[in-house]
């Protein structure tokens, strides 16, 4: 709470040489140092705009420490975020698997390096103790690892070619669907959200990601992280807020090729799958999402389109 | 056969430069569209699910017999065997005089005076092979003389060979001098230029050695010589007609399609028809505008003939053997 | 007076062996359905063929409980090879009736008997062929280890290649495992029904599968059937849309093959004649009943006339008329309905200004008829460049720039198929790369396989048909 350097920000003054144990406010040192706070806003097309709104909404860690003020999305932010999708899904579809390897993995790397901050906030946000939160944040690491590899195997594995009955050479590949509209698991704030948004992009769709509700902290901090990675702008767009009050913007949203219901509760996915069939998208509601089992390439698939090419052999 | 192509090269004037030198006509014959192998078959063999019966097939059975050039191309052809040949042609079926003649006789140049004389006010032309038929490997001159001695003979139709080695290697003007000057030799006889599709290969080539027949002012395209497989085969007939289609949108001048070689039943030769039908259209459906190249042919189609007027079906024994 | 005048050579009625009724078929029998009674008709000349009893929302309940237990009875003890061996034999057993069914087709449907003896039942015998060979293969399809069936799968199917689509929807069903409860369309239900005699004959076990004729109120009643697992359906965008709202809250599985609006893209440097041929079999083949015709043709702008002359052409020798005529090209309209709908289209054609073209075609008096039709002069904001018509109606518009044509193509809500015509190698490639279409066609048009999957992008629905892909539609994840 306000007094206390413990905040959100407490990694980085655990990063801080000569600082470690400044919050225990030994009372003859001089005044601890006021750490710097974080202001957690969306992140829309590469850039970090408040909500259009103005609205913000307290975020809570699992003790009930107030961690900061997240950006409250609107409709029109989920809008804007459908456009930047959109915009970004012709770049980044026709980017080489293999650049679009390099890039996931080169978010590995941006969050190696900031290991010990996703610790604190994701031990912050789900109340995991430090040896739960640092596996949680070396799985995630190890999740975005494992998509870099995928980009360039999954066509190999899902496509071919087809032995038609006539002179013919008929192949069939995998291409992204397009813009994926992703809500993001209310639960594992971290390793939930890259499970669920890596695999999608990996074949070269864009996303809309609704963050948990309740623990959306991580998840813009690993924007944060995104947008020093070579990660095109609004490759992933991630917006905070009611999950409730958006969801059914992003399942109507006529620009939305497909639909990912991880995060939303089985009673309340009805109407989302209702709305979202008046454009025909493609809606993923996983029974359950087992983050310590194989990801397995349920995910990769269930956002890829197979386009058959079919051309004459003749001389 | 038509008078349309009198002229060497004729064609409307928009075609008038495009053999002005090997690389206008290059570059006119690499412009012609494509072919794809696989589509051009495709038509064809959908054309051939056409289904010919009863008064339609009894049409199309005397108007193939009265397109048949018939044909003897044999070292070790006789005088006899060309009379009785021109005897079959003038009048194909003994028994039955409203059976159609045939449209020519086509015979090697040193039988054309014997067709002549055998066929005499019968009607039917004389045609002879010329050029250094089959392979065409000799010069010109010589070529030109084979051509001269068909036609004082009394030939009326010349059929030449092109020189597929000039226009394998792209030596397109040479060819297309050598139609016009083998056209000049012909004086009043017509043209048939044999192109040997089975050694151009390649469904473009035809497409292209159609045209440079064609604007070198050959009076019909043909397939083959027969001494080469494959000879006129369903989609080389499909390119081949939709050239002189096309030639005579653009021109005016309707020019004819002879196909020869492997042509042996009359299911084969009607669906040609309907090919001719539906591909080129109504004013090819003559003799003066198609052809078949055949010998055995003539006997299908006569015993064809038979079962439709007796309603059984007919015997080798009852049509002659050449 | 033309020269060559063909003359008819109708394919014999009689070897259709039309029955005077028809009833449904629910484990292993076939009955009386409790639903109305209608007489299905030949479209060509309007006259009953045979009087169908319809199922009934009971007739449902019946064929899903016995799909049930067969699923988890004695199909489930079939093992894969011996499941594989009674595909096998449906497929002979239909190629053996081929000419029966194609008679039949025909009649009930309206198409050319070329279309249905040569197109739709070889390529049904062919898909049966295929799948039977998968059932005993399921390891390596690369859906898992051990591929489970999903249960007991409801399939309801189109009018416009009716046992085609039966074939489509049952093969791959029962390789994996699955019964099945078919509704085949209201307007021909007749070759699904004797594809019933040819089931019943080749000793599938009762339950299987089940087929029940009937109206939107019967597919209905399967989609919403508490005991079916898995939809399968093919038919026009809007239902698609009423059944995925349907059993959105269901949690069943779905696959939709809805509808298209192909632009079939034609270059400068494109073989002009195989274009021609590909245009017409894109959009006249099955009356441009397809829901994968080639209804928009994008043409280079500089060869613009040569194109559209040329078609012209080639659409005067297309013979119109009694489908059950070998010589036959485009057979009738299936239905009154859907006849006023390719009116109606057409007439908003020429309000919008476009210009109609059709060659001099007598339309015979009885029968739904409609000639092959062009429209030049469309553009992008038509309602006929934009609405599927699934007619033989063509809409022409031009383009100047690869670029352009990748534009206009994709400008569209549906994804289904496109074609393109051009020489140049790299050319099709990147188009093929840039079209939002899930079949894509370059140099040829309309050619279907059994190994080759089918299947939409966008509004033109989800899942695939046909190949390996075909398989994980009817699998449990």
């Amino acid at each position: 709470m306000p007094g206390k350097a413990k905040t959100s920000a407490s990694s980085a003054t655990a990063k801080v040489p000569g600082r470690r144990g400044a919050a225990t406010g030994a009372v003859a040192q001089p005044a601890a140092r006021l750490a710097v706070r974080k202001t957690y806003k969306l992140y829309i097309g590469g850039a970090f705009p408040r909500s259009e709104s103005g609205r913000t909404y307290p975020v809570t860690a699992a003790d009930g420490r107030l961690l900061a003020h997240a950006a409250q999305a609107s409709r029109k932010d989920l809008r804007d975020a459908v456009t930047a999708a959109r915009k970004a899904f012709g770049g980044w579809s026709g980017a080489t698997a293999y650049n679009r390897g390099q890039v996931l993995y080169r978010i590995a790397e941006m969050l190696e390096g900031r290991r010990e901050q996703f610790i604190a906030e994701v031990g912050d946000s789900e109340g995991s103790s430090s040896a739960e939160a640092s596996a949680q944040v070396d799985a995630t690491i190890d999740r975005w690892v494992w998509c870099a590899g995928w980009t360039d195997k999954y066509a190999q594995i899902a496509g071919g070619t087809n032995p038609v009955a006539g002179p013919y050479f008929n192949f069939s590949i995998p291409e992204p669907s397009g813009v994926v509209g992703i809500v993001a698991p209310q639960d594992s704030s971290l390793l939930g959200f890259t499970s669920v948004v890596a695999p999608a992009i990996a074949t070269g769709n864009t996303c809309v990601v609704i963050a948990s509700s309740s623990r959306p902290l991580p998840a813009v901090s690993l924007a944060e992280a995104l947008a020093t990675s070579d990660l095109p702008g609004g490759v992933i767009n991630l917006l905070t807020g009611s999950v409730s009050e958006l969801s059914p913007w992003l399942a109507s949203h006529r620009d939305v090729n497909c639909l990912d219901l991880t995060g939303v509760a089985r009673a309340e996915r009805g109407d989302l799958a209702v709305a979202a069939a008046d454009s025909v998208k493609r809606v993923y509601a996983p029974d359950a999402l087992d983050l310590a089992a194989d990801p397995g390439t349920g995910r990769l698939a269930a956002f890829v389109e197979t386009k058959t090419v079919w051309h004459p052999l003749g001389v | 056969m038509s008078n349309t192509a009198t002229t060497t090269g004729s064609g409307a004037a928009d075609l008038a430069d495009v053999s002005r030198d090997d690389s206008s006509l290059r570059r006119f014959l690499h412009g012609l569209p494509g072919v794809d192998q696989v589509g051009a078959e495709a038509r064809a063999a959908s054309l051939a699910t056409r289904s010919i019966k009863t008064t339609a097939k009894v049409w199309a059975i005397d108007t193939a017999i009265s397109m048949v050039d018939l044909t003897t191309l044999e070292g070790n052809d006789t005088q006899g065997k060309v009379r009785a040949l021109c005897m079959k042609a003038a009048r194909p079926d003994p028994s039955d005089a409203s059976a159609p003649s045939v449209a020519a006789v086509c015979v090697y140049p040193d039988l054309v005076g014997t067709a002549v004389a055998a066929l005499a006010g019968t009607g039917v032309q004389v045609a002879s092979v010329a050029t250094a038929f089959p392979s065409g490997r000799a010069s010109l001159a010589t070529k030109l003389v084979d051509v001269a001695e068909a036609v004082n003979a009394g030939a009326t139709e010349i059929d030449m060979v092109i020189d597929r080695g000039a226009f394998l290697s792209g030596r397109y003007l040479q060819v297309f001098d050598e139609i016009v000057a083998v056209k000049r030799a012909c004086g009043t006889a017509h043209l048939k230029v044999i192109l040997e599709t089975g050694e151009l290969v390649t469904l473009d080539s035809v497409r292209r050695a159609s045209w440079l027949a064609l604007l070198a002012g050959g009076d019909f395209i043909k397939t083959s010589t027969g001494k080469i497989s494959p000879a006129a085969t369903p989609p080389v007939a499909l390119v081949m007609l939709q050239a002189v289609r096309d030639f005579a949108a653009r021109t005016g001048s309707v020019r004819g399609v002879k196909l020869a070689g492997g042509i042996r039943t009359t299911k084969e030769a009607v669906r040609y028809l309907v090919m001719v039908n539906e591909v080129a259209g109504d004013r090819w459906l003559s003799a003066d505008k198609f052809r078949f190249g055949a010998s055995t042919l003539l006997n299908d189609l006569l015993q064809q003939r038979h079962k439709l007027a007796t309603g059984a079906y007919d015997g080798p024994d009852y049509v002659s053997i050449d | 007076m033309t020269t060559f005048p063909y003359a008819p050579a109708p394919e014999s009625r009689d070897i259709a062996r039309l029955k005077p009724s028809y009833g449904i078929f629910v484990n292993g029998e076939f009955r009386d359905g409790r639903g109305q009674s209608v007489k299905t008709i030949n479209p060509a000349t309007e006259e009953p063929l045979a009087e169908v009893s319809e199922a009934a929302a009971a007739d449902v309940d019946d064929a899903v409980a016995a799909a049930r237990a067969a699923q988890e009875g004695s199909w489930s003890r079939v093992t894969p090879a011996e499941r594989a061996k009674y595909l096998f034999r449906i497929a002979r057993a239909v190629a053996e009736r081929g000419r029966e069914l194609a008679v039949l087709e025909t009649l009930d449907n309206g198409k050319p008997i070329r279309e249905s003896r040569d197109v739709d039942i070889p390529t049904a015998a062919a898909h049966f062929f295929y799948y039977a060979g998968w059932a005993d293969k399921l390891g390596y399809a690369g859906f898992g280890p051990s591929p489970r069936p999903i249960g007991v799968a409801g399939q309801v199917i189109p009018w416009n290649f009716p046992l085609l689509m039966a074939a489509w929807k049952i093969a791959p069903a029962l390789a994996t495992g699955n019964t099945v409860v078919l509704k085949p369309a209201e307007t021909t239900p007749l070759t699904a029904l004797t594809l019933a005699e040819i089931i019943a004959e080749c000793d599938l076990p009762p339950g299987v599968v089940n087929i029940l004729p009937g109206g939107p109120e019967v597919g209905q009643a399967i989609v919403d059937h508490p005991g079916v697992d898995k939809i399968a359906f093919t038919g026009s965008t809007a239902v698609g849309k009423q059944i995925q709202k349907s059993v959105a809250l269901s949690g069943k599985r779905l696959s939709l093959e809805l509808g298209g609006k192909a632009a079939n893209i034609v270059f400068d440097d494109a073989p002009i004649d195989q274009a021609v041929e590909g245009i017409v079999n894109g959009i006249f083949f099955n009356q441009g009943h397809v829901c994968c015709a080639g209804s928009r043709l994008l043409v280079q702008e500089s060869i613009h006339d040569e194109v559209v002359a040329a078609l012209q052409q080639r659409l005067q020798t297309l013979r119109l008329g009694d489908p059950l005529d070998k010589n036959t090209d485009i057979g009738a309209i299936n239905s009154a309905a859907q006849l006023a709908r390719v009116r109606a289209l057409a007439d908003a054609g020429d309000a919008e200004g476009a210009v109609r073209w059709s060659p001099e075609c007598a339309l015979p008096e009885r029968g739904f008829w409609f000639p092959p039709t062009i429209f030049t002069g469309v553009s992008q904001a038509n309602r006929i460049a934009r609405e599927e018509i699934f007619g033989p109606v063509l809409s022409v518009l031009t383009f100047r720039t690869p670029q352009e044509a990748v534009d206009k193509a994709n400008n569209t809500p549906y994804g289904l198929s496109a074609g393109i015509w051009t020489e140049k190698g790299s050319r099709i490639l990147w188009m093929a790369n840039k079209l939002r279409a899930g079949v894509v066609w370059a140099n040829t048009f309309n050619r279907f396989d059994p190994t080759s999957p089918f299947g939409g992008y966008q509004e033109s629905g989800f899942g695939r048909e046909g190949g390996r892909h075909g398989l994980e539609a009817y699998l449990a994840r």
